[in-house]
């Protein structure tokens, strides 16, 4: 090296790393082992709660105890508009369940993080809860509000210096999104619905922005990120059906034509069910892609990093920690790529629904 | 019909989740599709290096399109593990 001292090697500053872990291993572990004793982590239960919706907002920030912040309670009963806080159902820390809310028109319960409907006795009422429409403020709905938010503030300000800087060169926050909108215009959307592609943009570029937004929150853990949002299958299958009602609804009678008049008549036997179910498997397809990676990808980065916790011990920390880093970055890949193909896909098949016939 | 398959590998002395295998299974057919994919974009950027970015464009697009399949049958696993 031709600046000579050894401390400004490489591999000196790995092993100052490794000294760093042996030296923490060095504490003494008793008092942990203490508290450890009474409740033994359970690790599918942890990852299981941290990917899940839930009624509370967790609060977490380094060397600050968890708090959680109970969430309002909005059921649509059959017998009017219920609104109370989700803390007179949970406890304080509001991940078990406290017992039975008297509210005004029916007694609630938490049963496995939904709300169910009980008699006085505390035995669930199936029926009943059955027409209770839960349209709660969940963790996951915190999350929409805030990624929706950044996306407004973000996409407003771009069009407002788009409108203020006409003809200039673009500044700023512009030049940062201008690649990406570019890129979704020229690589997605013209190549796959040819000439009348402008019709389509706005909700290409939503589509994108929002699943991309929601991924990226996903994996910073702390405040504002940290929602499994897209990883939940109820928001993929709201996307995914907005792309069928568009497609479908977009088609012309060469699309039509396509699906129920197959080109040699003696197969319609088999081709229109097949293309019938066609229709419905793709935007199928396209919701749980989305949400299968997305949820895999967290599952995968907490049992990396619960594997401390299992083993117990300090010395896996530089294993995990460094096993992690790379799922993190592979996770990165994930999020942009499921933003990626989800929007081709569906500029994919709304271009095939628009199509003129060659 | 989820139950009976459980029964049966039970009967044959197999003690554990079958949600488990199924989901090792689709890792295996992941990781061949994958793979091919992998291994002939690699051969086609050797036989015209200056196609490269367009061959690396659609690799990525199949190799999305074979894991979100191989991710069905995650999904599934996970329906049956309980």
């Amino acid at each position: 090296m031709a600046s000579g001292s050894i401390l400004k090697s490489k591999f000196f500053n790995i092993l100052l790393i490794c000294a760093f872990f042996l030296a923490a291993g060095l504490f003494p572990k008793s008092v942990l082992a203490q508290e450890t004793k009474e409740n033994k982590f359970d690790p599918k239960k942890t990852i299981l709660e941290h990917i899940s919706d839930s009624h509370s907002w967790p609060f977490a920030f380094p060397f600050v105890k968890e708090k959680h912040i109970p969430l309002p309670v909005i059921l649509y009963t059959d017998k009017g508009l219920e609104i109370f806080s989700s803390a007179k159902v949970t406890t304080e820390d509001t991940t078990k369940d406290k017992g039975i809310y008297q509210g005004a028109y029916h007694n609630y319960k938490l049963a496995e993080n939904k709300i169910v409907v009980v008699d006085a006795s505390g035995n669930i009422d199936e029926a009943a809860s059955k027409k209770v429409f839960d349209f709660s403020i969940t963790r996951n709905v915190v999350s929409m509000f805030m990624s929706i938010s950044i996306l407004l503030i973000v996409f407003f300000s771009i069009a407002s210096s788009y409108k203020k800087r006409e003809g200039k060169a673009p500044k700023g926050l512009q030049s940062f999104l201008e690649p990406l909108i570019m890129f979704v215009r020229d690589d997605i959307a013209m190549p796959n619905m040819g000439i009348k592609y402008a019709r389509f943009m706005p909700l290409l570029l939503t589509v994108f922005f929002f699943i991309l937004i929601n991924n990226l929150l996903g994996m910073i853990p702390i405040f504002p990120g940290g929602f499994n949002l897209t990883g939940n299958i109820a928001v993929t299958a709201v996307l995914s059906i907005i792309i069928f009602l568009v497609v479908n609804l977009n088609g012309n009678k060469y699309y039509w034509k396509h699906i129920f008049v197959p080109n040699p008549w003696w197969l319609f036997i088999i081709m229109i069910p097949v293309e019938v179910v066609g229709i419905f498997s793709k935007p199928i397809a396209l919701m749980i892609r989305l949400f299968a990676n997305i949820t895999a990808g967290h599952i995968l980065i907490l049992s990396l990093i619960s594997l401390i916790f299992i083993l117990n011990t300090i010395w896996v920390s530089p294993v995990s920690v460094v096993f992690v880093v790379f799922m993190d970055a592979i996770e990165l890949l994930v999020a942009f790529l499921q933003a990626y193909i989800f929007t081709l896909l569906s500029a994919l098949f709304i271009g095939m629904a628009i199509e003129e016939h060659h | 019909m989820t139950g009976m398959i459980g029964t049966l590998v039970q009967a044959v002395g197999m003690h554990g989740n079958i949600g488990a295998l199924s989901a090792g299974l689709a890792a295996i057919g992941a990781g061949i599709g994958i793979g091919q994919i992998g291994g002939k974009a690699v051969e086609a950027i050797a036989r015209q290096p200056e196609a490269i970015s367009k061959i690396q464009t659609n690799m990525i697009i199949a190799a999305a399109l074979v894991e979100g399949v191989a991710l069905f049958a995650v999904v599934v696993a996970a329906f049956l593990s309980n």
